[in-house]
Protein backbone atom coordinates (compact mmCIF):
# COMPACT_ATOMS: atom_id res chain seq x y z
CA UNK A 1 0.00 0.00 0.00
CA UNK A 2 1.09 3.56 -0.71
CA UNK A 3 2.49 5.18 2.42
CA UNK A 4 0.02 7.21 4.46
CA UNK A 5 0.49 10.93 3.91
CA UNK A 6 0.42 13.35 6.81
CA UNK A 7 -2.55 15.13 5.21
CA UNK A 8 -4.45 11.83 5.11
CA UNK A 9 -3.74 11.26 8.79
CA UNK A 10 -5.07 14.75 9.59
CA UNK A 11 -8.18 14.15 7.47
CA UNK A 12 -8.81 10.92 9.38
CA UNK A 13 -8.18 12.60 12.73
CA UNK A 14 -10.66 15.38 11.91
CA UNK A 15 -13.20 12.85 10.65
CA UNK A 16 -13.15 11.14 14.08
CA UNK A 17 -14.34 14.43 15.62
CA UNK A 18 -17.31 14.73 13.25
CA UNK A 19 -19.10 11.39 13.60
CA UNK A 20 -21.90 12.70 15.85
CA UNK A 21 -22.79 15.70 13.67
CA UNK A 22 -25.93 16.23 11.59
CA UNK A 23 -24.66 19.21 9.56
CA UNK A 24 -21.02 20.16 9.01
CA UNK A 25 -20.07 23.33 7.15
CA UNK A 26 -16.68 24.11 5.63
CA UNK A 27 -15.47 27.61 4.78
CA UNK A 28 -12.68 29.18 2.76
CA UNK A 29 -9.22 27.65 2.19
CA UNK A 30 -10.01 24.36 3.93
CA UNK A 31 -9.19 21.31 1.77
CA UNK A 32 -8.39 19.02 4.73
CA UNK A 33 -11.58 19.86 6.69
CA UNK A 34 -13.52 19.58 3.42
CA UNK A 35 -12.14 16.11 2.73
CA UNK A 36 -12.76 15.01 6.36
CA UNK A 37 -16.39 16.15 6.21
CA UNK A 38 -17.09 14.34 2.94
CA UNK A 39 -15.36 11.26 4.34
CA UNK A 40 -17.63 11.01 7.41
CA UNK A 41 -20.62 11.64 5.18
CA UNK A 42 -19.67 8.67 2.98
CA UNK A 43 -18.96 6.49 6.01
CA UNK A 44 -22.32 7.45 7.54
CA UNK A 45 -24.07 6.42 4.31
CA UNK A 46 -22.55 2.94 4.64
CA UNK A 47 -24.02 2.71 8.16
CA UNK A 48 -27.37 3.96 6.86
CA UNK A 49 -26.94 7.30 8.65
CA UNK A 50 -27.28 10.78 7.21
CA UNK A 51 -24.82 13.64 7.64
CA UNK A 52 -25.22 16.85 5.68
CA UNK A 53 -22.09 18.62 4.48
CA UNK A 54 -21.99 22.15 3.09
CA UNK A 55 -18.77 23.13 1.35
CA UNK A 56 -18.90 26.83 0.72
CA UNK A 57 -16.40 26.92 -2.11
CA UNK A 58 -18.08 24.16 -4.05
CA UNK A 59 -21.04 24.42 -6.39
CA UNK A 60 -21.86 20.74 -6.06
CA UNK A 61 -21.47 20.19 -2.30
CA UNK A 62 -23.24 23.35 -1.20
CA UNK A 63 -26.75 23.25 0.23
CA UNK A 64 -27.43 26.99 0.11
CA UNK A 65 -29.57 28.89 -2.40
CA UNK A 66 -30.08 32.21 -0.61
CA UNK A 67 -26.70 33.75 -1.32
CA UNK A 68 -23.52 34.04 0.72
CA UNK A 69 -25.34 35.29 3.80
CA UNK A 70 -27.21 32.00 4.24
CA UNK A 71 -24.24 30.29 5.93
CA UNK A 72 -24.29 32.90 8.70
CA UNK A 73 -28.07 32.94 9.06
CA UNK A 74 -28.13 29.13 9.10
CA UNK A 75 -25.37 29.02 11.74
CA UNK A 76 -27.12 31.66 13.89
CA UNK A 77 -30.30 29.55 13.73
CA UNK A 78 -28.33 26.67 15.27
CA UNK A 79 -28.54 24.48 12.16
CA UNK A 80 -24.78 23.89 11.85
CA UNK A 81 -23.08 21.58 14.35
CA UNK A 82 -19.44 21.92 13.34
CA UNK A 83 -17.43 24.57 11.51
CA UNK A 84 -13.67 24.97 11.08
CA UNK A 85 -11.59 28.08 11.70
CA UNK A 86 -7.90 28.71 11.26
CA UNK A 87 -5.61 31.54 12.16
CA UNK A 88 -2.33 33.23 11.46
CA UNK A 89 -2.01 33.04 15.23
CA UNK A 90 -3.95 31.06 17.82
CA UNK A 91 -3.29 31.69 21.51
CA UNK A 92 -3.63 29.68 24.72
CA UNK A 93 -7.05 31.19 25.46
CA UNK A 94 -8.26 30.15 21.96
CA UNK A 95 -8.35 33.70 20.61
CA UNK A 96 -7.74 33.63 16.86
CA UNK A 97 -6.04 36.17 14.60
CA UNK A 98 -6.59 36.12 10.84
CA UNK A 99 -5.58 39.74 10.23
CA UNK A 100 -1.85 40.20 10.73
CA UNK A 101 1.15 40.45 13.01
CA UNK A 102 2.44 43.44 14.93
CA UNK A 103 0.24 46.27 16.19
CA UNK A 104 -2.89 46.86 14.11
CA UNK A 105 -2.15 50.51 13.36
CA UNK A 106 1.34 49.68 12.13
CA UNK A 107 0.95 46.16 10.89
CA UNK A 108 4.10 44.15 10.08
CA UNK A 109 2.68 41.39 7.95
CA UNK A 110 -0.85 41.65 6.65
CA UNK A 111 -2.93 38.51 6.06
CA UNK A 112 -6.32 38.23 4.27
CA UNK A 113 -8.73 39.12 7.10
CA UNK A 114 -11.23 37.69 9.56
CA UNK A 115 -13.76 36.16 7.10
CA UNK A 116 -16.90 35.10 9.00
CA UNK A 117 -15.05 34.03 12.16
CA UNK A 118 -16.42 36.85 14.32
CA UNK A 119 -19.92 35.38 14.09
CA UNK A 120 -19.29 31.67 13.45
CA UNK A 121 -17.09 31.33 16.57
CA UNK A 122 -20.03 32.55 18.69
CA UNK A 123 -22.88 30.48 17.28
CA UNK A 124 -21.59 27.09 16.07
CA UNK A 125 -21.47 24.60 18.99
CA UNK A 126 -18.35 22.74 17.84
CA UNK A 127 -15.66 24.94 16.35
CA UNK A 128 -12.56 23.00 15.40
CA UNK A 129 -9.47 25.16 15.09
CA UNK A 130 -7.23 23.80 12.38
CA UNK A 131 -3.78 25.11 11.61
CA UNK A 132 -1.23 22.79 10.01
CA UNK A 133 1.87 24.69 11.05
CA UNK A 134 2.67 23.94 14.70
CA UNK A 135 5.31 26.43 15.79
CA UNK A 136 5.89 29.22 18.32
CA UNK A 137 4.96 31.76 15.63
CA UNK A 138 1.51 30.25 14.98
CA UNK A 139 0.64 29.00 18.49
CA UNK A 140 1.37 32.07 20.60
CA UNK A 141 0.89 33.19 24.17
CA UNK A 142 -1.27 36.13 23.08
CA UNK A 143 -2.51 36.97 19.59
CA UNK A 144 -1.62 40.37 18.09
CA UNK A 145 -5.21 40.92 16.88
CA UNK A 146 -8.41 39.24 18.03
CA UNK A 147 -10.50 38.35 14.97
CA UNK A 148 -12.74 36.35 17.28
CA UNK A 149 -12.34 35.77 21.04
CA UNK A 150 -12.03 32.26 22.53
CA UNK A 151 -14.60 33.00 25.22
CA UNK A 152 -17.03 35.78 26.15
CA UNK A 153 -18.66 37.34 29.22
CA UNK A 154 -21.75 35.56 30.57
CA UNK A 155 -24.18 38.18 29.24
CA UNK A 156 -23.01 37.78 25.61
CA UNK A 157 -25.10 35.46 23.42
CA UNK A 158 -22.70 32.59 22.78
CA UNK A 159 -23.97 29.05 22.28
CA UNK A 160 -20.82 28.24 20.29
CA UNK A 161 -17.08 28.22 20.70
CA UNK A 162 -13.81 26.30 20.45
CA UNK A 163 -13.82 22.56 21.14
CA UNK A 164 -10.59 21.25 19.55
CA UNK A 165 -7.35 22.47 18.00
CA UNK A 166 -5.62 20.24 15.45
CA UNK A 167 -2.15 20.88 14.01
CA UNK A 168 0.09 18.63 11.93
CA UNK A 169 1.72 17.49 15.20
CA UNK A 170 -1.00 17.39 17.85
CA UNK A 171 -4.65 17.42 18.87
CA UNK A 172 -5.75 19.60 21.80
CA UNK A 173 -9.15 19.86 23.50
CA UNK A 174 -10.26 23.24 24.81
CA UNK A 175 -11.44 23.37 28.40
CA UNK A 176 -14.06 26.13 28.61
CA UNK A 177 -14.01 26.34 32.42
CA UNK A 178 -10.22 26.57 32.68
CA UNK A 179 -9.95 28.59 29.44
CA UNK A 180 -7.00 26.44 28.53
CA UNK A 181 -6.03 23.77 26.01
CA UNK A 182 -5.29 20.17 27.00
CA UNK A 183 -3.06 17.93 24.85
CA UNK A 184 -4.99 14.77 23.83
CA UNK A 185 -3.04 13.15 20.98
CA UNK A 186 0.31 13.54 19.26
CA UNK A 187 1.69 12.47 15.91
CA UNK A 188 3.62 9.15 16.00
CA UNK A 189 6.93 10.92 15.39
CA UNK A 190 6.37 13.43 18.18
CA UNK A 191 7.22 13.63 21.89
CA UNK A 192 5.39 15.67 24.52
CA UNK A 193 8.66 17.52 25.18
CA UNK A 194 8.90 18.59 21.56
CA UNK A 195 5.26 19.74 21.52
CA UNK A 196 5.94 21.84 24.62
CA UNK A 197 8.99 23.34 22.89
CA UNK A 198 7.04 24.18 19.71
CA UNK A 199 3.96 25.62 21.42
CA UNK A 200 4.02 29.29 22.39
CA UNK A 201 1.32 28.89 25.07
CA UNK A 202 1.05 26.80 28.23
CA UNK A 203 -1.33 23.84 28.19
CA UNK A 204 -2.37 20.80 30.21
CA UNK A 205 -1.56 17.21 29.20
CA UNK A 206 -4.29 14.57 29.32
CA UNK A 207 -3.68 11.55 31.60
CA UNK A 208 -4.60 9.21 28.75
CA UNK A 209 -2.60 10.91 25.99
CA UNK A 210 -2.18 8.70 22.89
CA UNK A 211 -0.80 8.81 19.39
CA UNK A 212 -3.09 9.94 16.54
CA UNK A 213 -4.91 6.84 15.32
CA UNK A 214 -3.90 5.43 11.95
CA UNK A 215 -6.93 5.05 9.64
CA UNK A 216 -7.87 1.48 8.71
CA UNK A 217 -7.78 0.16 5.14
CA UNK A 218 -11.51 0.70 4.53
CA UNK A 219 -11.25 4.38 5.41
CA UNK A 220 -8.11 4.88 3.32
CA UNK A 221 -9.79 3.21 0.34
CA UNK A 222 -12.83 5.48 0.54
CA UNK A 223 -10.56 8.49 0.90
CA UNK A 224 -8.33 7.65 -2.05
CA UNK A 225 -10.89 6.16 -4.41
CA UNK A 226 -13.85 8.42 -3.81
CA UNK A 227 -13.24 11.51 -1.66
CA UNK A 228 -10.14 12.52 -3.65
CA UNK A 229 -12.21 13.02 -6.80
CA UNK A 230 -14.89 14.92 -4.90
CA UNK A 231 -12.27 17.25 -3.43
CA UNK A 232 -10.78 17.92 -6.86
CA UNK A 233 -14.03 19.70 -7.81
CA UNK A 234 -13.40 22.51 -5.30
CA UNK A 235 -9.68 22.23 -4.38
CA UNK A 236 -8.00 21.02 -7.58
CA UNK A 237 -4.47 22.03 -6.51
CA UNK A 238 -4.73 20.10 -3.25
CA UNK A 239 -6.28 16.97 -4.81
CA UNK A 240 -3.56 16.94 -7.44
CA UNK A 241 -0.75 17.36 -4.91
CA UNK A 242 -1.98 14.68 -2.47
CA UNK A 243 -3.59 12.11 -4.72
CA UNK A 244 -2.60 13.07 -8.26
CA UNK A 245 -6.24 13.34 -9.35
CA UNK B 1 -39.33 50.31 -27.13
CA UNK B 2 -36.38 48.28 -25.97
CA UNK B 3 -36.83 47.48 -22.30
CA UNK B 4 -33.23 48.11 -21.24
CA UNK B 5 -30.16 50.17 -22.16
CA UNK B 6 -27.49 48.23 -23.99
CA UNK B 7 -24.18 50.03 -23.51
CA UNK B 8 -20.61 49.59 -24.63
CA UNK B 9 -18.12 48.44 -22.00
CA UNK B 10 -16.44 51.86 -22.09
CA UNK B 11 -19.76 53.60 -21.45
CA UNK B 12 -20.09 51.53 -18.26
CA UNK B 13 -16.51 52.35 -17.29
CA UNK B 14 -17.33 56.07 -17.68
CA UNK B 15 -20.10 55.74 -15.10
CA UNK B 16 -17.50 55.10 -12.39
CA UNK B 17 -16.31 58.34 -10.82
CA UNK B 18 -13.21 59.02 -8.74
CA UNK B 19 -14.00 58.46 -5.05
CA UNK B 20 -17.01 56.17 -5.66
CA UNK B 21 -18.00 53.53 -3.12
CA UNK B 22 -18.12 50.55 -5.47
CA UNK B 23 -19.62 47.11 -4.80
CA UNK B 24 -17.19 44.23 -5.35
CA UNK B 25 -18.59 40.70 -5.75
CA UNK B 26 -16.77 37.68 -4.32
CA UNK B 27 -14.89 35.30 -6.61
CA UNK B 28 -17.90 32.95 -6.68
CA UNK B 29 -20.44 35.58 -7.79
CA UNK B 30 -19.30 36.72 -11.24
CA UNK B 31 -16.31 39.05 -11.12
CA UNK B 32 -16.35 41.65 -13.95
CA UNK B 33 -12.69 41.29 -14.92
CA UNK B 34 -12.90 42.75 -18.45
CA UNK B 35 -14.60 45.79 -16.96
CA UNK B 36 -11.86 45.98 -14.30
CA UNK B 37 -9.19 45.95 -16.98
CA UNK B 38 -10.77 48.95 -18.72
CA UNK B 39 -11.28 50.74 -15.41
CA UNK B 40 -7.56 50.43 -14.65
CA UNK B 41 -6.69 51.69 -18.16
CA UNK B 42 -8.89 54.72 -17.56
CA UNK B 43 -6.88 55.49 -14.40
CA UNK B 44 -9.76 55.95 -11.95
CA UNK B 45 -8.65 57.17 -8.47
CA UNK B 46 -9.66 56.95 -4.80
CA UNK B 47 -12.16 54.13 -5.19
CA UNK B 48 -13.59 52.76 -1.98
CA UNK B 49 -14.12 49.03 -2.41
CA UNK B 50 -17.05 47.46 -0.57
CA UNK B 51 -16.43 43.72 -0.85
CA UNK B 52 -19.27 41.27 -0.32
CA UNK B 53 -17.64 39.78 1.58
CA UNK B 54 -14.20 39.36 0.00
CA UNK B 55 -12.21 40.10 -3.11
CA UNK B 56 -9.46 38.22 -4.90
CA UNK B 57 -7.51 39.19 -8.02
CA UNK B 58 -9.91 42.02 -8.95
CA UNK B 59 -9.28 43.94 -5.73
CA UNK B 60 -5.58 43.16 -5.71
CA UNK B 61 -5.14 44.48 -9.27
CA UNK B 62 -7.10 47.67 -8.55
CA UNK B 63 -5.05 48.27 -5.38
CA UNK B 64 -1.74 47.55 -7.12
CA UNK B 65 -2.69 49.92 -9.95
CA UNK B 66 -3.24 52.80 -7.52
CA UNK B 67 -7.00 53.05 -8.09
CA UNK B 68 -8.04 52.46 -4.46
CA UNK B 69 -7.92 54.54 -1.27
CA UNK B 70 -10.06 52.38 1.02
CA UNK B 71 -11.23 48.77 1.32
CA UNK B 72 -14.04 47.42 3.50
CA UNK B 73 -13.85 43.62 3.48
CA UNK B 74 -13.82 40.41 5.48
CA UNK B 75 -10.84 39.20 3.45
CA UNK B 76 -8.62 40.02 0.50
CA UNK B 77 -6.93 36.85 -0.71
CA UNK B 78 -5.92 34.82 -3.75
CA UNK B 79 -7.48 31.73 -2.16
CA UNK B 80 -5.56 28.57 -2.98
CA UNK B 81 -2.80 30.73 -4.44
CA UNK B 82 -2.00 32.51 -1.21
CA UNK B 83 -1.99 36.09 0.01
CA UNK B 84 -3.11 38.99 -2.17
CA UNK B 85 0.35 40.54 -2.47
CA UNK B 86 -0.49 44.07 -3.60
CA UNK B 87 -3.16 44.35 -0.91
CA UNK B 88 -0.81 43.17 1.84
CA UNK B 89 1.93 45.55 0.69
CA UNK B 90 -0.49 48.49 0.48
CA UNK B 91 -1.78 47.91 4.03
CA UNK B 92 1.70 47.33 5.47
CA UNK B 93 2.99 50.57 3.93
CA UNK B 94 -0.13 52.57 4.84
CA UNK B 95 -1.08 53.34 1.22
CA UNK B 96 -4.71 52.34 1.73
CA UNK B 97 -7.20 52.38 4.59
CA UNK B 98 -8.60 48.97 5.49
CA UNK B 99 -11.90 48.80 7.32
CA UNK B 100 -11.69 45.27 8.68
CA UNK B 101 -15.07 43.60 8.89
CA UNK B 102 -16.59 40.12 9.03
CA UNK B 103 -18.77 38.47 6.38
CA UNK B 104 -22.19 38.68 8.09
CA UNK B 105 -21.62 42.37 8.96
CA UNK B 106 -20.95 43.22 5.32
CA UNK B 107 -24.19 41.49 4.34
CA UNK B 108 -26.18 43.10 7.17
CA UNK B 109 -25.09 46.68 6.35
CA UNK B 110 -26.46 46.25 2.82
CA UNK B 111 -29.59 44.49 4.10
CA UNK B 112 -30.30 47.61 6.19
CA UNK B 113 -30.24 49.67 2.98
CA UNK B 114 -32.45 47.09 1.24
CA UNK B 115 -35.08 47.72 3.90
CA UNK B 116 -34.31 51.44 4.10
CA UNK B 117 -33.73 51.31 7.85
CA UNK B 118 -30.77 53.17 9.44
CA UNK B 119 -29.05 50.17 11.02
CA UNK B 120 -29.12 46.41 11.43
CA UNK B 121 -28.30 44.41 14.57
CA UNK B 122 -25.96 41.41 14.51
CA UNK B 123 -24.94 38.86 17.12
CA UNK B 124 -21.35 37.76 17.70
CA UNK B 125 -18.43 40.14 17.00
CA UNK B 126 -18.50 41.77 20.48
CA UNK B 127 -15.13 41.49 22.21
CA UNK B 128 -13.20 41.16 18.96
CA UNK B 129 -10.62 43.70 17.80
CA UNK B 130 -12.71 44.09 14.63
CA UNK B 131 -15.37 45.73 16.77
CA UNK B 132 -12.76 47.71 18.76
CA UNK B 133 -11.45 49.45 15.63
CA UNK B 134 -14.84 50.11 13.97
CA UNK B 135 -15.85 53.47 15.38
CA UNK B 136 -18.88 53.49 13.07
CA UNK B 137 -20.34 50.46 14.90
CA UNK B 138 -22.25 50.68 18.19
CA UNK B 139 -23.16 48.28 20.97
CA UNK B 140 -26.45 48.76 22.82
CA UNK B 141 -28.35 46.70 25.34
CA UNK B 142 -31.18 44.68 23.78
CA UNK B 143 -34.17 47.04 24.16
CA UNK B 144 -36.79 44.33 23.52
CA UNK B 145 -38.66 42.95 26.52
CA UNK B 146 -39.87 39.67 25.02
CA UNK B 147 -37.35 38.93 22.28
CA UNK B 148 -33.75 37.82 22.78
CA UNK B 149 -32.07 37.85 26.20
CA UNK B 150 -32.51 40.50 28.87
CA UNK B 151 -29.41 42.69 29.37
CA UNK B 152 -27.85 41.23 26.24
CA UNK B 153 -25.39 43.61 24.55
CA UNK B 154 -25.97 43.67 20.79
CA UNK B 155 -24.00 45.17 17.93
CA UNK B 156 -25.60 47.74 15.59
CA UNK B 157 -24.22 48.28 12.10
CA UNK B 158 -24.99 51.34 9.96
CA UNK B 159 -26.83 51.00 6.66
CA UNK B 160 -24.44 51.29 3.71
CA UNK B 161 -25.54 52.48 0.29
CA UNK B 162 -23.18 51.90 -2.62
CA UNK B 163 -22.61 54.49 -5.33
CA UNK B 164 -22.20 51.90 -8.03
CA UNK B 165 -22.10 48.15 -8.62
CA UNK B 166 -20.77 46.24 -11.59
CA UNK B 167 -20.88 42.46 -11.89
CA UNK B 168 -20.69 39.84 -14.64
CA UNK B 169 -23.62 37.50 -15.34
CA UNK B 170 -24.09 34.38 -17.49
CA UNK B 171 -27.01 35.79 -19.49
CA UNK B 172 -29.71 38.42 -19.73
CA UNK B 173 -33.21 38.06 -21.24
CA UNK B 174 -34.76 40.28 -23.91
CA UNK B 175 -36.25 42.54 -21.23
CA UNK B 176 -32.97 43.08 -19.37
CA UNK B 177 -33.61 40.66 -16.51
CA UNK B 178 -30.31 39.23 -15.26
CA UNK B 179 -29.71 35.56 -14.52
CA UNK B 180 -27.89 35.32 -11.18
CA UNK B 181 -28.77 31.74 -10.25
CA UNK B 182 -28.23 31.01 -6.59
CA UNK B 183 -25.83 33.94 -6.18
CA UNK B 184 -28.47 35.94 -4.32
CA UNK B 185 -25.82 38.19 -2.73
CA UNK B 186 -25.75 39.94 -6.12
CA UNK B 187 -29.39 40.91 -5.54
CA UNK B 188 -28.49 42.25 -2.07
CA UNK B 189 -25.68 44.31 -3.64
CA UNK B 190 -27.96 45.61 -6.40
CA UNK B 191 -30.80 46.55 -4.02
CA UNK B 192 -28.33 48.60 -1.97
CA UNK B 193 -26.65 50.42 -4.88
CA UNK B 194 -27.61 53.75 -6.49
CA UNK B 195 -26.44 52.55 -9.91
CA UNK B 196 -26.07 49.01 -11.22
CA UNK B 197 -24.37 47.92 -14.44
CA UNK B 198 -23.99 44.38 -15.68
CA UNK B 199 -21.64 42.78 -18.16
CA UNK B 200 -22.88 39.49 -19.57
CA UNK B 201 -21.89 36.64 -21.84
CA UNK B 202 -25.04 36.95 -23.97
CA UNK B 203 -28.53 38.35 -24.39
CA UNK B 204 -31.22 35.70 -24.94
CA UNK B 205 -34.38 36.23 -26.99
CA UNK B 206 -36.63 34.88 -24.21
CA UNK B 207 -38.45 36.22 -21.15
CA UNK B 208 -37.24 34.73 -17.85
CA UNK B 209 -40.66 35.45 -16.33
CA UNK B 210 -42.33 32.95 -18.68
CA UNK B 211 -40.92 30.13 -16.56
CA UNK B 212 -41.06 29.75 -12.78
CA UNK B 213 -37.53 28.30 -12.60
CA UNK B 214 -35.82 31.09 -14.51
CA UNK B 215 -37.99 33.77 -12.86
CA UNK B 216 -36.79 32.61 -9.43
CA UNK B 217 -33.13 32.88 -10.37
CA UNK B 218 -33.05 36.33 -11.93
CA UNK B 219 -32.45 39.88 -10.81
CA UNK B 220 -35.33 41.95 -12.24
CA UNK B 221 -34.39 44.63 -14.77
CA UNK B 222 -35.86 47.36 -12.56
CA UNK B 223 -32.64 47.38 -10.51
CA UNK B 224 -30.34 47.63 -13.53
CA UNK B 225 -29.18 50.80 -15.31
CA UNK B 226 -27.29 49.32 -18.23
CA UNK B 227 -26.01 46.10 -19.77
CA UNK B 228 -23.03 45.31 -21.98
CA UNK B 229 -22.26 42.02 -23.73
CA UNK B 230 -18.67 41.04 -22.91
CA UNK B 231 -17.76 37.48 -23.83
CA UNK B 232 -15.49 35.68 -21.38
CA UNK B 233 -15.94 38.75 -19.19
CA UNK B 234 -14.96 37.11 -15.89
CA UNK B 235 -11.66 35.61 -17.08
CA UNK B 236 -9.44 34.55 -15.34
CA UNK B 237 -12.05 34.29 -12.57
CA UNK B 238 -14.82 31.71 -12.75
CA UNK B 239 -18.34 32.34 -13.97
CA UNK B 240 -20.39 29.88 -11.88
CA UNK B 241 -22.26 27.37 -13.98
CA UNK B 242 -20.58 28.55 -17.20
CA UNK B 243 -16.81 28.28 -16.87
CA UNK B 244 -14.27 27.62 -14.13
CA UNK B 245 -11.34 29.77 -13.06
CA UNK B 246 -8.16 29.82 -15.13
CA UNK B 247 -5.99 28.56 -12.27
CA UNK B 248 -2.78 28.71 -14.32
CA UNK B 249 -3.32 32.41 -14.97
CA UNK B 250 -4.21 33.22 -11.35
CA UNK B 251 -1.13 31.33 -10.20
CA UNK B 252 0.98 33.27 -12.69
CA UNK B 253 -0.43 36.50 -11.29
CA UNK B 254 0.15 35.39 -7.68
CA UNK B 255 3.83 34.83 -8.38
CA UNK B 256 4.36 37.98 -10.47
CA UNK B 257 2.55 40.29 -8.04
CA UNK B 258 4.85 39.37 -5.16
CA UNK B 259 7.05 42.32 -6.18
CA UNK B 260 6.11 45.76 -7.51
CA UNK B 261 8.19 45.19 -10.63
CA UNK B 262 6.70 41.77 -11.25
CA UNK B 263 3.22 43.25 -10.89
CA UNK B 264 4.00 46.16 -13.25
CA UNK B 265 5.36 43.78 -15.90
CA UNK B 266 2.35 41.50 -15.56
CA UNK B 267 -0.10 44.39 -15.81
CA UNK B 268 1.63 45.91 -18.84
CA UNK B 269 1.08 42.67 -20.68
CA UNK B 270 -2.42 42.10 -19.27
CA UNK B 271 -3.70 45.58 -20.14
CA UNK B 272 -2.39 45.44 -23.70
CA UNK B 273 -4.18 42.15 -24.50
Amino acid sequence: MVELKREELLISQLADLLVNDKHIAVGAASPIPGAASLLVKEEAKLLNNRIRVTILHSNKYNNFTDGARELFDCAAQGRIDTFFLGGVQIDGAANINLVGTGSYEKIQKRFPGSFGSALMYFVVPQIILFREEHSPRTLVDKVDFISAPGFSDENIYRPGGPKFLLTNRALFKFNKQKKRFCLLKIHNNESIENIIKLTGFKFDVDDKITNMSIPDKTRIDILRNKISYMVSEFYPEFADRIWGV
Amino acid sequence: MKQFDELSLLEIVDEVKDGDLIGIPADYSGVPMEFTKELIKKGVKDLKLYCLPLTTIQGDMLIGSGCVSEVEAAAVTLGEFGLAPRFSEAVESGKIIIKDSTCPALHAQLQATEKSVPFMPLRGVIGSDIQKYRKDWQVIENPMKFSGNKNEPILLLPAVQLDILIFHAPCVDKNGNIQIGRRRELATLAHASKNVFVTTEKILDIDFFDDELSAATCLPALYVDGISVVENGAWPCALPGVYGPDNDEIKKYSIAAKTKKGFDDYMKNYLSN
